[in-house]
């Protein structure tokens, strides 16, 4: 199965429609092997689809593409064997206990040395004592990494994570990643979805997609350069009549309200700075500076750029 | 196909059912509780019907009347001196179900040859409550005259037939309705619980998010479907025992038939029920779709398959439906196996509707079962 390409994932113009909506649209990227690789993009923008392509399981519309070197339209079932795929939802049995779920998981792989596998991924787990618990009863963490666990154990080169921090509190969400640091140092290729801005900054490379194409790929610190944005940032207290005056601005391309700051960018960093400048003068008690543009700026930014740009496309 | 990963299936199936407590429970309950209640409630010949009687002249000729009425069996004298208005209000209330009016002067009248007539109002409003009642009325006050009116009399009694008339009741010549109903049931609790359960079942795993996991792993399609119906197969037979036990300790229910051949063609009624389930599994969204789905389906199959009502008594319409339904053809093939001990000659006629069902709905349950992984 190993080919002696640099990448784990490579497609091309993939793309897939459901009825006459195109879900994923020409999408072409690589995912190269030992990186993270993080996928963003907005709800419905086809990020668990162009997954469930990658890995197998939907058979594309169009386009081509490998995993792992095999081919995805004909390999399909090979694809299934080799990779570990996290669902978005918890995928295991509530009402199985977590050792009859890595069991099942070890039997559909028909792995050998099954119980031994199990064993070895409870311990790794710290889950030996709670075996017989019913994997429903698990904390949204637990089940996390339970699911990561039955993911991982028929030893996969790639690993899909579909959104596998929703709904995990802070703690877990730590911990989980530096379990995903360690695999991606121990040689495995992540690819991981993610809403969150702080998970993304985690990832060695980053796309993001929305309404079904790429808009942007590099690493956070590329797309941060590659969007042109310029970005100031002004703090203080009671901050709303002047946010409301700053954001009405010609120049204002894009602003973000992070409590007592706001952050507004612009294309024409020229035009901004000769913008802002009268209220710079009138509000001396406010704090000016500025600044490069975070990811979530650039990413909303790209949001709103593919509103423009896509909605009459999407809509027919 | 690959038989461990078959297994792996099967496995957790039969552990999720063992956990499932009132799941288990259900499927070994409903066919006792149909049982009981279907066995022992649904009676087409109901006897001892009450009955009221309004005498305007009491003679020995309406004593032997009486009598006979009662040794029938069907008629239960509730008052046998009611004034008329206190019968037509019984009549209203349900407290009766007949009212016999013997007129004044009844027995005179007889004598003198004037053809007197007898008044039996009954409350027909439920037409098989009354039915075979009123059909034995006729003969039984025939034949409880004939002993009276003998000697110079015996010119008014009734004149015998110049032919006999002989009525063999085969395969239930007692018309005891459980021998009828008993191994129908095993028809519709079949249906439901195979079709419920298979809906439910794979429903389920879509609903709750496994099936994606399911279909990541190397795990077939076909492997997911087989692997999660077969335990249903082994409940269905469990059904099965429990209605024919039931059927032989409580209704003393005949089997002369042969038992292999019984338990070929449920093998075969129970496959045509989860080709239905897979479908419908299909095209819902949720469980509680599956459900609605599920008696859409079952409901046709109980009042549309003969198994409460007659067949033939359906018009045009209902028993070409009826003969498009597996359960219309299991009933014809299990009763015609317990009561009338038919064999392969007679029962393929009906195996083979079923074979063809199994065909046609399994290509559709499978052309969908594979867009619903898309």
């Amino acid at each position: 199965m190993s080919s002696s390409s640099e990448y784990a994932i490579e497609v091309a113009n993939l793309t897939k429609r459901f009825g006459d909506k195109v879900v994923v649209d020409q999408l072409s990227m690589q995912v190269r092997k030992g990186e993270i690789y993080g996928f963003l993009g907005p709800n419905g923008s086809g990020k668990t689809t162009s997954i469930r392509m990658m890995c197998g399981l939907l058979t594309p519309d169009g386009g081509m593409g490998q995993t792992l070197g095999l081919d995805i339209f004909s390999q399909a079932a090979q694809i299934k064997r080799e990779v570990g795929y996290m669902t978005q939802r918890f995928g295991l049995y509530s009402d199985l206990t977590i050792r009859e779920n890595l069991d099942f998981v070890a039997r559909v792989y028909a792995m050998n040395q099954r119980k031994q596998r199990v064993n070895t991924a409870l311990e790794r787990l710290g889950l030996v004592a709670r075996q017989k618990q019913l994997a429903g009863s698990l904390s949204g963490g637990w089940k996390q990494r339970l699911a990561l666990a039955a993911a991982l154990l028929h030893q996969p080169q790639l690993l899909l994570l579909d959104e596998p921090t929703a709904g995990v509190d802070p703690q877990a969400r730590r911990d989980f990643w530096e379990q995903i640091h360690q695999l991606a140092a121990d040689g495995i290729t992540i690819l991981v979805s993610t809403h969150y801005m702080d998970e993304a900054e985690r990832c060695h490379r980053l796309s993001y997609i929305a309404y079904g194409r790429l808009l942007a790929t590099g690493t956070p610190q590329e797309l941060i350069e590659q969007s042109g944005l310029h970005t100031w940032t002004v703090s203080g207290a009671a901050m709303a009549e002047l946010s409301k005056q700053l954001v009405a601005l010609a120049a204002v391309d894009m602003h973000t309200q992070f409590g007592n700051t706001l952050h507004i960018s612009g294309k024409d960093p020229l035009a901004l700075a000769q913008a802002l400048q009268p209220f710079q003068i009138a509000n001396p008690s406010y704090q000016w500076s500025e600044s490069q543009p975070t990811l979530e700026d650039v990413f909303i930014y790209l949001m709103q750029q593919a509103t423009d740009n896509f909605q009459p496309a999407g809509k027919t | 196909m690959s038989w461990r990963r078959l297994w792996a299936m099967m496995l957790k199936e039969f552990i999720q059912l063992s956990r499932d407590r009132l799941t288990f429970a259900m499927m070994v309950g409903i066919p006792i509780m149909q049982l009981l209640m279907f066995g022992y409630a649904i009676n087409t010949d109901p006897k001892h019907l009450t009955t009221v009687l309004v005498v305007y002249d009491q003679g020995s000729l309406t004593r032997s009347l009486v009598q006979a009425l009662q040794n029938s069996g069907y008629f239960q004298v509730v008052n046998n001196d009611a004034n008329a208005q206190v019968a037509t209000d019984m009549l209203a209330q349900g407290e009766a179900q007949f009212v016999l009016t013997i007129p004044a002067n009844f027995e005179r009248d007889l004598i003198r040859g004037n053809y007197p007539s007898l008044l039996l109002e009954a409350d027909a409003a439920d037409p098989a409550a009354t039915g075979n009642a009123i059909a034995s009325l006729q003969q039984l006050a025939e034949s409880a005259l004939r002993h009276d009116l003998t000697g110079a009399l015996s010119y008014l009694a009734p004149p015998a037939n110049s032919f006999e008339l002989r009525i063999h009741r085969l395969y239930n010549p007692e018309g005891i309705t459980q021998y009828n109903i008993v191994p129908g049931l095993m028809g519709v609790i079949l249906t439901m619980t195979m079709i419920m359960m298979t809906a439910l079942g794979i429903t389920r795993e879509v609903e709750q998010g496994t099936m994606e996991n399911l279909l990541a792993t190397p795990i077939k399609p076909l492997e997911v479907m087989i692997g999660k119906i077969a335990p249903y197969i082994l409940i269905g037979y469990v059904q099965v025992a429990v209605i024919l036990l039931m059927a032989r300790i409580l209704f003393n229910v005949p089997f002369v038939g042969s038992l292999s051949l019984l338990l070929f063609s449920v093998m075969v009624f129970i496959f045509a029920n989860l080709t239905i389930g897979i479908t419908i599994s299909s095209t819902v969204r949720n469980q509680t779709q599956a459900m609605q789905m599920s008696f859409f389906f079952l409901l046709p199959s109980i009042l549309l398959s003969g198994f409460m009502f007659p067949f033939r008594g359906m018009p045009r319409w209902a028993q070409i439906i009826g003969e498009m339904l597996p359960n219309t053809h299991f009933l014809r093939l299990v009763r015609g196996i317990m009561l009338k001990g038919n064999g392969w000659h007679e029962a393929w006629p009906h195996l083979l509707p079923l074979s063809i069902f199994i065909f046609v709905v399994m290509l559709i349950g499978i052309k969908k079962f594979r867009r619903t992984l898309d």
